[in-house]
């Protein structure tokens, strides 16, 4: 073997190297392995675009709306058909429906985002903690888990709401008090087994604190099954929210939010079809690509689900 | 049908059963009490947090509860004694032992709005709830099952795709938007079944109702006209209730089904000459149920906590729409109430699922 070749590696062999040199090697490596995992499975590829489709869409919302204002009222135009002037009609106000779905896919990424900068925190604290030190703290913070576990999902959201007030910033802090249970288990549930690792002794025989073991030894490791967790979550929570926006509960009019102008189309459904339809479509679509996608992230993930 | 995970049951079932000494006795007694121990004050522990979750999420609700009793006109000394009265003015912990004590005797307060006390409400809506959720459980079951079974049996071949998909569709249908669509297509413009609400005003109390649900007491009064109006309502939530149902079982089915026939015992019924449908059917489906037990108990619990969107939309008279109407009028009690006992609802249903377990799994029996 001449130095020359061990020198220079290709790309993809830097990539698939089953002892990364450094972090970002490794980094990009993990990367690397999810995406082509992605890219076999066809499924998983829809919807990944449909989720890329959604950040687009959310990005570029004034240039596609062709600067229609979500917000502005033509009340001789009001309810009137799809057509070439409003693709997708008019609301009761004659606001543009397609103008309001594309300007929508704005606050269901900011809910989206929101809560899950909430949550994951959340369950990796409880959970990591429970599952290191066990014993008493264990028992006390999985019994909070599960009283919060026990309860009715929507019916806790509406309440937190209703006892917030309603609005977007309430609505991200009623679905987020809701969901960080099921990570709190998985991050306990993998930290278990982490914590009998030798590694793990060996760090602590370095004299490592419990915080740093915590947040760089085990916190790291646990994050692929909570992001993965939390691709198949993101529909749900997608259908939380439009189900409080729907009740009143969450985003507020104007705002264009889907679940809430499926709300406002309810009473002229037998007539005036597309203005409960339409955001409902978009809100369909685009937990689908959610599900599809986090399928294919589980399926590479897991390998006793292949 | 002796399989590998059969044998080993009936060989722990034998060891424990007719040579038992009399120290192993008393050690069984114990462990029955422990576990018995250990379960009712799980139980009780769970029962305690939920009531100290729903006392807070009272307590800082920020609508005034004196003022949605006395009105906003009221004067000043009007409003003191009715805070007084309501025991407000007393410390928070207090507040709550009193909020406990209270509950323990079923006294969950008087509605304001319907100016009920709550648990009649309650016990008033709960029977719509149970129909609903009765029916969409059912039709999970019997459709979901075996669908998601078969399509594990044909993993990777078409009818497993159409399956996955069915239930991915389910996953991330807004139930809401669903309802709004079937009223339009299937009442709007086919007219197949009747609109929403739970039974047609005309029919109204006419039946005594000893369950509450229509459907049974209609048919127990021989009232076969409001057996129909009142199916011809039901049918349309309970059967899209029935397609979210059965896209989750379905879909749980699928992959414990999945995990079995990828074990050994699988392979050694085949090698021993079982047919493949007899392998799937008698030997590993049996090793699902108690996974399929916990996945059917929640979803039917899901249900029972009033699929408050699906009600919204019927306008059905349930647990649901009682809780929320109740809380867009300040309805402290009635929310509070509400909540309370669709989380006991829930903690009853865990416990009968782990009485079913030990009917599934004979190995559960003895533990």
């Amino acid at each position: 073997m001449s130095m020359s070749a061990a020198a220079r590696p290709t790309l993809r062999q830097w990539l698939g190297a089953e002892n990364p040199a450094s972090r970002l090697q490794a980094l990009c490596g993990s990367l690397f392995r999810m995406l082509s995992a992605i890219a076999r499975n066809p499924l998983a590829l829809v919807g990944l675009a449909i989720v890329v489709a959604l950040v687009l869409v959310a990005l570029f919302a004034p240039l596609l709306a062709h600067g229609v204002s979500p917000l502005a009222q033509d009340l001789p135009a009001r309810l009137s058909p799809p057509g070439a002037a409003h693709w997708f009609g008019t609301d009761e106000l004659g606001r543009d429906i397609f103008s309001r779905t594309v300007y929508g896919a704005r606050v269901t990424l900011v809910i989206v985002a929101l809560v899950a900068a909430v949550v994951v925190p959340i369950g990796l604290a409880v959970g990591t903690t429970a599952g290191y030190l066990g014993s008493a703290v264990d028992m006390v913070l999985m019994r909070i888990t599960d009283i919060f576990l026990a309860f009715p999902r929507l019916v806790l959201a509406l309440a937190f709401a209703a006892a917030l007030g309603p609005g977007i910033e309430n609505a991200v802090i009623a679905i987020s008090l809701t969901a960080w249970p099921p990570y709190a288990r998985l991050a306990r549930a993998e930290t278990v087994t982490i914590a009998k690792s030798d590694f793990i002794a060996a760090v602590v025989l370095q004299g490592a604190s419990t915080s740093r073991i915590l947040l760089r030894h085990i916190v790291p490791l646990c994050i692929s099954s909570v992001i993965v967790r939390l691709t198949l979550d993101m529909a749900g929570i997608i259908l939380t929210a439009a189900g409080l926006g729907f009740l009143g509960l969450g985003a507020q009019p104007p705002t264009p939010e889907w679940g809430a102008m499926v709300s406002s189309g309810r009473d002229v459904i037998l007539d005036q079809w597309w203005v409960a339809t339409i955001p409902g479509i978009a809100i369909f679509i685009v937990s689908l690509g959610f599900n599809l996608l986090g399928d294919g992230l589980r399926d590479a993930f897991d390998p006793r689900s292949r | 049908m002796t399989s590998i995970a059969g044998e080993a049951t009936s060989s722990v079932g034998a060891g424990s059963g007719h040579d038992r000494t009399g120290s192993e006795a008393i050690g069984f007694l114990s462990r029955l009490i422990t576990r018995a121990v250990t379960l009712v004050g799980s139980l009780l522990l769970t029962f305690l947090g939920l009531t100290a979750v729903t006392f807070c999420i009272g307590r800082f609700i920020p609508i005034d509860p004196v003022v949605a009793v006395v009105g906003d006109r009221a004067t000043r000394e009007v409003y003191e004694a009715a805070r007084t009265a309501m025991g407000l003015d007393r410390s928070i912990p207090m507040q709550y032992l009193i909020y406990l004590k209270k509950v323990l005797s079923g006294d969950l307060g008087n509605s304001v709005i319907t100016s009920h006390p709550v648990l009649a409400d309650l016990i008033h809506f709960f029977p719509a709830t149970f129909e609903l959720a009765t029916i969409a459980t059912l039709i999970g079951v019997a459709i979901g099952v075996p669908a998601g079974v078969m399509a594990a049996a044909k993993q990777g071949r078409p009818f497993d795709h159409v399956v996955r998909l069915v239930g991915l569709f389910g996953y991330s249908m807004p139930v809401f938007w669903l309802g709004l669509v079937g009223l339009f297509l299937f009442y709007g413009k086919l007219g197949w079944v009747l609109g929403p609400g739970r039974i047609d005003a005309f029919y109204e109390d006419i039946v005594n109702p000893v369950t509450g649900v229509i459907l049974i007491d209609s048919a127990l009064a021989g009232e076969w006209d409001i057996f129909r109006n009142a199916f011809g309502h039901l049918i349309l939530p309970a059967a899209l209730l029935g397609y979210l149902s059965l896209a989750y079982i379905a879909r749980m089915t699928r992959s414990f089904m999945i995990d079995q026939l990828r074990q050994e015992y699988v392979t050694a019924a085949l090698i021993k000459g079982r047919s493949f449908q007899g392998a799937v059917w008698r030997h590993a489906f049996p090793n699902i149920m108690v996974a399929l037990i916990t996945v059917i108990g929640l979803s039917y619990a899901a249900l029972l906590e009033g699929a408050v969107l699906t009600e919204t939309v019927f306008a059905w008279p349930g647990l649901g729409l009682y809780i929320t109407r109740s809380l867009f009028n300040a309805d402290m009690n009635a929310v509070l109430g509400g909540t309370l006992v669709v989380g006991t609802v829930f903690i009853g249903i865990n416990l009968f699922c782990d009485f079913l377990y030990r009917l599934a799994d004979p190995r559960l029996r003895e533990a």
